[in-house]
């Protein structure tokens, strides 16, 4: 994210010799307090208005804590499961050769392209009892769909690109010379990957997986079809706050709806820090 | 001759993967990928036809559908222009100068993408809802926005918010001023500057941005969901009327609808692959910008 502001070969020599800051600085600022800023202020207004204890009497009943768990909880599992198949996918499609390999790298980004809602009804498609790969499944006594299961399925799914992406091209700019290296010096090739190559790929893994959880936390459409839906059981924290919102229940869908925000910048934030440690370290790693 | 070969097979088995493994992972990859992709792709089509082709054309040129369809193409049109005018404009003054807070606008513009679908559109329902700060006063002056289309344009916009700032920024750090400074200096104005040397350099990245965001802004359905009020033939878009007719178990119709859209995710991919394969040069997206 900060990569973009601070590009090396942003020109400072001369910049007030180009005109026009005066009016893109003040239609952007305009446009983002009136598009995100305000109308985000206007939440967290409201979650202030209920005073902690509002706050919480919403936030304790066991609905809505089982409803953020299983949010925060599938959208983790489901970059984890991404981390792994995103590294394997990402590997596979910058080091070897295949057929079918530029059609298939093209199709990694249809999660961002196909509509939530679509992905959907696919997937509870594919995976009902009933369905193609849901009756197979059923026999051997799993069931995906209307399970929390279904709604690790979709945030996988949907989060599918972030990781691949992310390393594609780092993988592909990475320097072969120090795995040369290391297989002069008698490393194995296992050794080469676990102590050279991974080590390399984490900032961009950690960024990309990063990415993967802020989206599938958040995720709504394609999971409401295939989670079924159970309070309790298989509800997700923004389909709880679409209930309190159709209930007129402004306060229960503002606490909730605070909660996930709160919840989503902190580990981002935490993210971004361990990633500037990390930064830190690698430098350091090197100066010595 | 001899000797070299033994000493390239040991180099090979050392810098690269045993053939088999290679071929396990390339499966691996591949299953993953047909699993995830390709086989919920074919879901939809397959069931879209499921109850034959007259009732899958049927389906959508149902009067609702008609009116979903357009409906989400009003909504993408001023969400898409509004983005890309804000894009370029916040392009300009975040590439082109150097002033203080840079770093937090750009980690702003970028923040609608940490935000749930949901959450953006309660937040504009909290606002301009029947109970929200200003419902009374629009109410009052017989105004609608929330259950309306500039609801829907309002929600379709914040979620779609960052993509032609995010894809521009880059580019045109990258490309500079030099341009800019000599049009400047040879007499022509800010605005045939920006018409005639920054909007040609642009042009690639900003066609990306804009198709990024037409997609999402067509197939957005968090959001939309929220400040729709669902009333039918009046604010459904096509991803709501497909969640509408699937809860009325009309599930070939839906999928008919849904196949739609999924003929629109197959256009922008391959508009995207074949900007990428033709200017991947100009296209800040592939110079690893995260």
């Amino acid at each position: 994210m900060s990569a973009i502001a601070t590009s090396p070969t942003s020109p400072a020599r001369t910049p007030r010799a180009l005109p026009g800051l005066t009016l893109t600085l003040g239609f952007t600022l305009t446009y983002l307090s009136l598009i995100v800023l305000i109308p985000l202020a206007g939440l967290l207004l409201r979650a202030a208005g209920l005073g902690l204890e509002g706050w919480w009497k919403v936030l304790s009943s066991e609905r809505v804590l089982h409803a953020l768990a299983l949010s925060f909880g599938g959208a983790l599992i489901a970059a984890a499961i991404n981390a792994v198949f995103g590294t394997l996918i990402a590997w596979t499609f910058v080091r070897y050769e295949f057929p079918g390999r530029r059609l298939l790298s093209g199709m990694v980004d249809l999660p961002f392209a196909l509509p939530t809602a679509v992905a959907g009804i696919a997937l509870t498609a594919l995976y009902a009892p009933d369905g193609w790969l849901g009756a197979p499944l059923a026999a051997l006594g799993l069931k995906v769909a209307y399970t929390p299961f279904g709604v690790i399925l979709a945030m996988t799914f949907i989060s599918l690109p972030f990781v691949v992406r992310t390393l594609e091209p780092v993988l592909a700019e990475a320097d072969r010379q120090y795995e040369e290296a290391a297989a002069t010096l008698g490393a194995t090739r296992w050794q080469a990957i676990t102590r050279i190559i991974l080590p390399a790929l984490l900032p961009a893994l950690l960024t990309g997986v990063t990415l993967a959880f802020a989206r599938a936390v958040g995720e709504y459409g394609s999971i409401i079809f295939i989670a079924g839906n159970l309070p309790g059981v298989s509800e997700i924290a923004p389909l709880l706050i679409m209930i309190r919102l159709e209930e007129f229940d402004y306060a229960g869908a503002t606490a909730i709806a605070t909660t996930m925000l709160a919840l989503s910048f902190a580990l981002l934030f935490g993210i971004n820090l361990l990633q500037a440690w990390s930064r830190r370290w690698d430098s350091k790693g090197v100066a010595a | 001759m001899s000797a070299v070969a033994p000493a390239l097979r040991r180099y090979r088995s050392a810098t690269a993967e045993p053939a088999l493994v290679r071929w396990l992972l390339i499966a691996l990859s591949i299953a993953f990928l047909a699993l995830f992709l390709v086989l919920p792709l074919v879901t939809v089509f397959a069931q879209a036809l499921a109850s034959g082709v007259q009732a899958y054309f049927a389906a959508l040129t149902d009067s609702e559908a008609l009116s979903a369809i357009k409906l989400t193409l009003t909504t993408a049109f001023f969400a898409v222009l509004f983005n890309t005018l804000f894009g370029v404009a916040a392009a300009w003054a975040i590439a082109k100068f150097d002033f203080r807070g840079k770093n937090l606008l750009v980690t702003l513009i970028d923040m609608p993408f940490s935000v749930s679908p949901v959450i953006a559109g309660l937040v504009f329902v909290l606002l301009f809802g029947s109970r929200g700060w200003f419902g009374g006063w629009l109410s009052d002056h017989d105004i609608k926005i929330v259950f309306a289309l500039p609801g829907l344009v309002l929600a379709t916009v914040f979620v779609t918010f960052p993509f032609v700032a995010r894809e521009l920024i880059p580019l045109m750090q990258a490309q500079g001023n030099d341009e800019e400074i000599a049009a400047l200096t040879l007499g022509a104005g800010g605005w045939r500057t920006f018409w005639l040397v920054t909007l040609p350099n642009i042009r690639w990245g900003l066609l990306y941005g804009i198709l990024l965001c037409n997609a999402r802004a067509m197939g957005e359905f968090g959001a939309v969901s929220v400040v729709s009020g669902h009333v039918r033939g009046i604010s459904n878009t096509m991803p709501l009327h497909v969640e509408i007719l699937y809860n009325d178990y009309k599930f070939a119709a839906a999928f008919a609808v849904a196949s739609l859209l999924a003929l629109l995710a197959f256009v922008t991919l391959g508009l995207k692959t074949l900007l990428e394969w033709r200017h991947g040069d100009e296209l800040a997206a592939l110079r690893g910008k995260h």
